[in-house]
């Protein structure tokens, strides 16, 4: 029973970290929120991974105390997600430096205000 | 289009979004049936194959390593994108720069914050190289560890200042640093070929269990991405830090 609740309840909390996170970028004033509503979009991924690959009981594949051909929980979706976390974070310093650009070309850093097309 | 109509087409839009996952979510198997081949045959494989104990690294630097490599370059990019964005180019902005980086234009740190960021970057270095190669033993490797380095250039900033960072921390170092881990990662991929062996096959001997040479190419390519992935960070920093200097230093 408590698995089935883990379950569902990380698949309704990866739901609603999404939209959550489209509401901030849809509804943003400034463009550092919308790059950090961003990443909260993308929380919801990490949060979708863990869950899917919970295994209910099972160690962390780390073959130390334990014999190492007992199961564990899956490696694999542990890989992508820690290096998703460190790109990401590169990433969002991008959008970031583009921001800094943004509002050195046109004083603003509201995204209703900046007009992108200006030559 | 207007606050209220974006709200409205977006409130819509998560409706369905809400009805869909909800109806998607009756239909899963539960968490009790759901197997992945693939990890279980990596987990029940990777200790007397490759004999390291971290499946998770194991996946990262050897098994999948390919992948590790377009994650790598996604990094590199945008560092790279992140740096000709905020470049500085102009001798004007130059100067303001080393204006705003003297030493009396800041703020002084006290002394308790100086002292206590010397005394702390030693272990952190040190257990950020710990993390990065112990990787294939314990959770850990090239790219916590690099994180974790690079958070040591951090404090360095923020317990004294930017003309400090500025002495330790060369760019170009750190660029050279960024371009051999990047490069680093390819090359011990093209060792399988002297074997004749396909790009990234673990060809070096694989050591001793528990011990910090095991894995063959997995600690090399850990230590790559250590590399790259601190001065990814510390570049980041650097150009950031830059960039808030010289708008200070117009104003």
């Amino acid at each position: 029973m408590q698995e089935q609740i883990i379950f569902y309840a990380g698949f309704a909390v990866a739901a609603w970290l999404f939209v959550i996170g489209l509401y901030g970028i849809i509804s943003s004033r400034h463009l550092v929120h919308l790059c950090l509503s961003l990443t909260v979009v993308q929380a919801a991924t990490y949060v979708l991974l863990a869950v899917i690959g919970y295994r209910p009981g099972l160690p962390a594949p780390i073959f130390v105390g334990f014999p190492a051909t007992s199961p564990a929980v899956d490696p694999v979706i542990q890989a992508l997600m820690l290096t998703d976390v460190v790109v990401e974070a590169t990433v969002i310093a991008l959008l970031l430096s583009i921001t800094v650009r943004v509002h050195r070309r046109t004083s603003s850093a509201d995204p209703n205000e900046v007009d992108l097309m200006r030559g | 289009m207007s606050h209220a109509w974006r709200v409205t087409v977006f409130l819509a839009g998560a409706a369905g979004i809400a009805v869909l996952f909800a109806l998607v979510c009756r239909t899963l198997p539960g968490p009790l049936p759901v197997r992945n081949r693939y990890a279980e045959a990596i987990n029940s494989r990777v200790y007397a194959q490759r004999n390291v104990t971290d499946a998770v690294s194991a996946v990262n630097f050897d098994y999948r390593g390919f992948d590790t490599i377009g994650e790598e370059f996604i990094l590199f990019v945008s560092v790279l994108g992140s740096i000709s964005l905020l470049r500085i180019t102009s001798e004007r902005t130059e100067g303001l720069l080393a204006d705003a980086a003297e030493p009396s234009r800041d703020v002084p740190a006290s002394d308790a914050i100086s002292l206590w960021v010397l005394v702390m970057i030693a272990p952190k270095v040190l257990f950020g190289i710990y993390i990065v190669t112990h990787g294939q033993l314990t959770p850990g490797g090239g790219f916590q560890g690099g994180v974790i380095l690079a958070s040591a250039a951090l404090i360095l900033y923020v317990g004294e200042s930017f003309a400090v960072f500025r002495k330790v921390v060369s760019w170009r170092l750190v660029e050279l640093a960024e371009a051999a881990g990047a490069g680093g990662f390819l090359l011990i991929g093209m060792i399988a070929w002297f074997w004749g062996k396909p790009f990234l096959t673990n060809v070096l001997p694989l050591g001793k269990t528990h011990e910090l040479t095991s894995g063959g190419t997995m600690p090399l390519i850990s230590l790559a991405t250590g590399l790259e992935v601190m001065a990814g960070f510390v570049l980041l920093l650097f150009a950031f830090l830059q960039e808030t200097l010289t708008v200070r230093g117009e104003e």
